[in-house]
């Protein structure tokens, strides 16, 4: 059977420097899959390359067996690929409701006419559009409906933009969710909570998942498989045991050991 | 100076009370030199001098004196206007501010009496072409030299002691002053469009122009009298009121305005005569190329320089199929056809040049995009402008002879300037209607978004290149509507009526108003092109015609360093240009929502309410 | 992102095919137009010359004329690089085009004007002393131009650090609009002209009948740019220059005084214009307060020609964009048949620009600028 996403020997360089080498990398549908590996090991690279806004050197990226490579970004979300960012990117002066309408844009149709006209048609997806909207949000509880719909993103707490986003990247329809270090700057507390709702991501609404992390506990948690890059390679791949145990893994993050220094 | 601050800093009243000469000298020294240069240069520019014979108040005042004497007002305002930091004392207003506020004026005065001084000696017309004995009587108020240095120092002394004294006033009498002041200079100003509105008016007026002093005292009287017996506040109330509505409430309101105004637009034409049916007219045109270019520049945040470009095609577009002295080149089958069918194609010929230039250009950085579509709107002109098109656009002879609209019922024609105003009346309707749909659509949340993180966009599945092809191509359109227009209107076209600076103008509107804002981009019209007047079009102040570019130059700049979201602002703009003091402000007040980081969420509903309304 | 080059035809979308449409069109307007122009230059009564020419020969070019053209377009492309110089170190350091860049320009021709009018009635511009009084013009230009720069950045610029990106081009389109209309109302409309110059300095000279003012734009030009290389290269100062353009934070945090740095680069930037500014006067012996707009522009496709924030870049742009506004309406657009083609040298100026975005946007010899301006 085919996976889900298929990397093959992917492959980008910035001016001499390998961001990624021949990366081989597949995902199934229903996976979640965690992605670790040191600062710089190219993570956030392999997360833009997915997604088109970075064109690989060479390789290949199939999704649903279809080549990804050379299509813009809007290309690959219309395709079912949504991403967060690490930095969080939000909309920041758009009101919490319209980041979320405005993300099922390749998912809905109605032009200039249909506005224009005020056609049932347009009245009908501006209503599914609220709806779904709405819907999305209330996968976190209270903390983003009610009064907080007409506010701007701006005023959300950190936390509350992390979520803010993982909203957005659900409303774009997408069969794969690629969550880029999604409890970065959350208290423990806030992190296991995102934790099991990574897991309802797939359990209730049937997403595929990759995220990169650097909390261990997080991947540990919802990884079914890890995999651990460094320098642009794959290092390790397996059930986070297997990788947490894997010396060239312990290496990458703590270091060769002293005595084996030569 | 901050030992005062350290101590009483914290006191309950928070306040610090400070001697009359207790001064930053050395502050107010720089500040009066900057008056002073100001004062100058204003004088040299020749525009005070120009604008004298412009009676305000008969004899005492004219336009002139108004125009520069306005600066050590403004200036002796500010100088007092000290910024109070959240947390920090503030120092009581006393004379002390009078004080700075004289000596700043002083100062500028200085400058001005340097000036007159110096005409007398040196002799630099040459360059200078306003170097001369008018200047310099018009400075010294005709009296002399000698009066005129000590009047200059003592008149910017005391306009500037009073402008800081406006601070000690309570803020009702304060409103009230500023209002009578305002009232007096408007109904002076606007001597000739009253009368035109309303012929019984011209008693307020003597003869020779300008108020009658007389009356000058009444108008400002009955402004005093209206803001102190709480009619600015009523207003005030009013609009407060208006603004918290939601809902139908809210809808049935602005059903009540926008039928209102609509009314009051189609009366006004009926009761004026041919000079502000023309100005209407103008506006009107202007308003449709702004409201085209809020569409790019506003919504979907594209920089276009060349907006001018789609005006150019809209006119010439119209003028080819209907006017029989087209160039002789045109083909034989080309057909010519009534204003409403060359206004059709019009509109799909301007598609189609939004989609032919945007293409190229839209995948540009922003700011390269602004020089590229800069050079496409001077391309198109030059085109039109050259030999090699001559058998088609007839060159710098343009194309003459344009019939008017001919609507069976009635004909659009620019010496009836009335007509003109009312097609322009619809299609503002129908841009408004436009820009107001757009705006709650997916497109335009798609705009807002390319706007906001085009990248970020882009990977949400916006395409960005065609949403933002859609927004210049919906911005051609408007525009035009407007080229369609002044063909007839004018009834002659030629390449000099599209010169960039007709794009610059239309931003400036743009932004003066408020960008994004349809109701700011009417204001703005409305006082940039019916006050100034447009690139060639003659405003109210048909005085300053010399002078509105200037003056067009040092608004923009002004607003950009002091007001970017513009004269209306539209609330989510200003939040996005004055991010960092929001967001102080929020913190400040305890409105940021940092209340869920023990995992609460929402349940602490009580701090946030409301917020979305307290930027502005 | 958005300029990323595709590697395969997937996800084309029908903006790309226009534009790949548009370039080949471009590319090959200019090679029908050169292979014109030589088969015209071999036989003027050849039949595609018959063809565009309405059924007549075409006029070949002699060899003065066509030297004629290019020194023309080199002096006057030496002025576009000069000024491209200030709209490259600008943007290179604050990412943004000073719209009014070539008002600095324009002030320092007028200033020029001022000087050498004084200095014709007091009978100093003609004979030996035309030499010093020439240098002398030139320092107060160049003070001139330097200060409008510098005051400029203090007035309107400075304030608005760090808001949106185009907050400060609209802005400097408003300094722009307010210096040139300033100009108009302090020392009146319409052009002013420029003292005759000495007959020797006119006269064609060398082996190759030069013109001898034209030789002297080309000579400063080039001086003014040694100047500047050094002064970038391997002075303390420049050296803070570029690293305020690389990181303004990390600069400042390695002590570097980021305003002064960035006054600086418009001082710089502001000196070059003014020289320009008075070559421009010797050249055309004109000017008016427009004068700043057209050129400015100008320099700027010449920046983005050579590629932003690349000085080097910027005077090879500047060159190349004046030759190419020189030759190309009559080497690319006569032999095509096209009427009046003097008139379409700002056109082809522009499209110049265009075919560059459109081809190579980061310009001929690749830009020079931090990432965050890049984005």
């Amino acid at each position: 059977m085919s996976h889900l996403l298929e990397i093959d020997s992917l492959s980008v360089t910035f001016g001499g420097l390998h961001a990624l080498k021949d990366l081989d990398f597949h995902v199934d549908e229903g996976e979640i899959v965690g992605v670790i590996g040191p600062n710089g090991a190219g993570k956030t690279t392999f997360f833009n390359m997915i997604s088109g806004m970075v064109t690989p050197t060479s390789g290949d990226i199939r999704f649903e067996g279809e080549s990804l490579v050379g299509f813009d970004p809007n290309q690959v979300t219309q395709r079912g690929i949504a991403r967060t960012f690490q930095n969080v990117r939000l909309f920041a002066n758009m009101t919490i409701l319209e980041n979320v309408m405005v993300s099922q844009h390749c998912r809905t149709k109605q032009g200039i006419w249909g506005s224009l006209l005020n056609t049932s048609g347009f009245r009908k997806e501006e209503q599914e559009i609220r709806e779904h909207a709405e819907k999305v949000l209330g996968f976190f509880g209270s903390r983003l409906v009610g009064f907080r719909l007409e506010q701007p993103a701006s005023v959300l707490s950190y936390a509350n933009r992390r979520r803010l986003e993982i909203a957005r990247a659900m409303a774009t329809s997408p069969k794969l969710i690629l969550l880029d270090e999604p409890v970065a700057g959350m208290n423990p507390k806030e992190s296991v909570e995102l934790t099991e709702l990574i897991g309802k991501l797939r359990s209730e609404w049937g997403f595929t998942i990759v995220l990169i992390e650097h909390d261990m506990n997080v991947v540990r948690d919802v990884s079914d498989r890890v995999v651990c890059l460094d320098h642009g390679e794959t290092l390790a791949q397996g059930s986070f045991e297997e990788v947490s145990n894997d010396p060239a893994v312990i290496e990458a993050y703590l270091g060769r050991p002293l005595e084996k220094k030569a | 100076m901050t030992l005062a601050t350290e101590t009483t800093g914290t006191k309950a009243s928070n306040e610090v009370v400070r001697g009359a000469f207790d001064l930053d000298w050395r502050d107010l020294i720089r500040t009066g030199a900057i008056l002073a240069a100001g004062l100058v240069f204003l004088s040299l520019t020749g525009m005070p001098e120009g604008l004298d014979s412009r009676v305000l108040i008969d004899p005492f005042l004219s336009l002139g004196y108004v125009s520069l004497f306005w600066l050590p007002l403004i200036v002796g305002w500010s100088v007092a206007n000290e910024k109070v930091l959240e947390g920090m004392a503030a120092t009581r207003k006393s004379a002390r501010d009078v004080v700075a506020g004289g000596v700043v004026g002083a100062v500028g005065g200085a400058g001005l009496s340097l000036l007159i001084a110096l005409i007398s000696t040196f002799d630099i017309r040459d360059p200078l072409v306003n170097w001369n004995e008018s200047t310099q009587a018009f400075l010294s108020f005709q009296q002399g030299t000698s009066f005129g240095i000590v009047a200059c120092i003592a008149l910017c002394a005391g306009l500037g002691a009073f402008g800081a004294s406006l601070h000690l006033m309570p803020r009702k009498v304060r409103r009230a002053v500023v209002s009578a002041l305002l009232a007096v200079v408007a109904v002076a100003i606007f001597e000739s469009f009253l009368v035109d509105v309303a012929d019984p008016l011209s008693f307020l007026y003597s003869k020779t122009g300008g108020l009658i002093p007389l009356w000058a005292v009444m108008v400002g009287v009955a402004a005093l009298a209206f803001t102190l017996l709480g009619g600015g506040d009523r207003i005030g109330k009013a609009r407060s009121n208006y603004q918290t509505l939601t809902g139908p409430a809210k809808a049935k309101q602005d059903t009540i305005l926008i039928v209102l105004s609509v009314l009051a637009l189609i009366i006004i034409p009926m009761i004026t005569g041919k000079i502000t049916q023309e100005l209407l007219a103008n506006v009107g045109i202007f308003l449709l190329l702004a409201l085209g270019l809020n569409i790019v520049v506003g919504l979907a945040g594209i920089l276009d320089l060349g907006y001018v470009a789609f005006f150019a095609v809209g006119g010439y577009t119209t003028a080819v199929l209907t006017s029989p002295n087209r160039g002789p080149d045109w083909p034989e089958w080309f057909p010519t056809m009534p204003w409403w069918g060359a206004f059709l194609v019009t509109l799909l010929m301007a598609g189609l040049v939004g989609l032919f230039i945007g293409a190229p250009v839209i995948r540009m950085r922003g700011d390269y995009l602004a020089i590229v579509t800069l050079g496409f709107g001077e391309i198109i002109r030059i085109l039109f402008l050259s030999d090699w098109l001559n058998g088609y656009f007839n060159g710098a002879q343009g194309i003459t002879n344009i019939p008017p609209a001919d609507f069976g019922l009635f004909e659009v024609k620019g010496t009836d300037p009335r007509s003109v105003f009312y097609l322009v009346l619809v299609f503002a309707a129908i841009s408004i209607y436009v820009s107001w749909r757009l705006e709650r659509s997916r497109l335009g949340r798609a705009w807002m978004a390319v706007r906001e993180d085009e990248s970020v966009a882009e990977a949400m599945g916006i395409n960005t290149v065609n949403v933002k092809l859609m927004a210049f191509v919906v911005g051609a359109v408007l525009a035009s509507f407007a080229g369609s227009v002044f063909s007839a209107k004018v009834g002659s076209i030629f390449p000099t009526s599209f010169l960039i600076l007709v794009s610059i103008i239309i931003l400036v509107i743009v932004i003066v108003g408020g960008m994004g804002n349809i109701v700011g981009i009417i204001v703005g019209s409305v006082v940039l092109v019916g006050i100034l007047g447009g690139p060639k079009q003659p405003g109210l102040l048909a005085e300053f015609s010399e002078y509105k570019l200037l003056i067009y130059g040092a608004l923009l700049i002004w607003m950009m360093l002091q007001r970017p979201e513009g004269l209306v602002p539209n609330a989510r703009r200003s939040r996005e240009l004055h991010q960092d003091e929001f967001l102080q402000d929020a913190w400040l007040k305890g409105k940021v929502d940092d209340a869920d980081e023990n995992g609460n969420g929402a349940e602490n509903g009580d701090v946030a309410p409301g917020l979305a309304g307290g930027a502005s | 992102m958005t300029t990323a080059t595709r590697v395969k035809g997937a996800g084309r979308t029908n903006v790309d095919r226009f534009l790949t449409l548009l370039r080949v069109f471009l590319i090959g307007l200019i090679v029908i137009g050169l292979l014109a122009f030589i088969w015209q230059q071999i036989d003027p009564g050849n039949p595609f010359a018959r063809w565009t020419h309405d059924g007549e020969a075409a006029n070949r070019l002699t060899a003065d004329q066509f030297q004629g053209l290019v020194v023309t377009g080199l002096s006057q492309g030496a002025m576009y690089g000069l000024i491209a110089l200030g709209y490259s170190m600008v943007y290179g350091v604050l990412g943004f085009i000073n719209f009014a860049h070539g008002e600095v320009f324009m002030v320092a021709a007028f200033t020029g004007f001022i000087m050498a009018n004084k200095l014709d009635d007091a009978g100093y511009w003609e004979g030996g002393s035309f030499i010093p009084a020439v240098l002398f013009t030139v320092l107060i230009c160049t003070l001139v131009a330097t200060l409008t720069a510098v005051v400029m950045e203090r007035v309107a610029y400075r304030p608005l650090r760090g808001s949106p990106r185009l907050i400060p081009l609209i802005t400097s389109i408003g300094v722009s609009f307010f210096i040139q209309n300033a100009v108009i109302l302090l020392f009146g409309p319409g052009a002013k002209s420029y003292p005759s110059n000495p007959d020797w300095l006119g006269e064609k000279r060398t082996f190759l009948q030069l013109e001898g003012t034209k030789i002297l734009v080309i000579v400063v030009a080039a001086i003014s740019m040694a100047g500047l290389w050094y002064f970038v290269e391997r002075t303390k100062t420049g050296k803070a220059m570029r690293a305020v353009a690389e990181d303004k934070e990390i600069a400042s945090l390695m002590g570097i005084n980021v305003d002064r740095t960035i006054v600086t680069t418009f001082a710089v930037g502001g000196a070059m214009a003014g020289i320009a500014g008075i070559l421009w006067g010797l050249l055309f012996r004109s000017v008016i307060a427009t004068t700043g707009f057209l050129p400015g522009i100008k320099a700027f496709t010449a920046a983005v020609v050579g590629g932003v924030g690349n000085l080097g870049g910027a005077m090879a742009g500047g060159v190349s964009l004046g030759s190419a506004e020189a030759l190309a309406p009559l080497v690319l657009l006569e032999p095509l048949g096209v009427d009046g083609v003097s008139q379409l040298r700002d056109a082809v100026a522009f499209t110049l620009l265009i075919l560059v975005l459109l081809v190579k946007p980061t310009g001929l010899f690749g830009e020079r600028l931090s990432s965050e301006d890049r984005a």
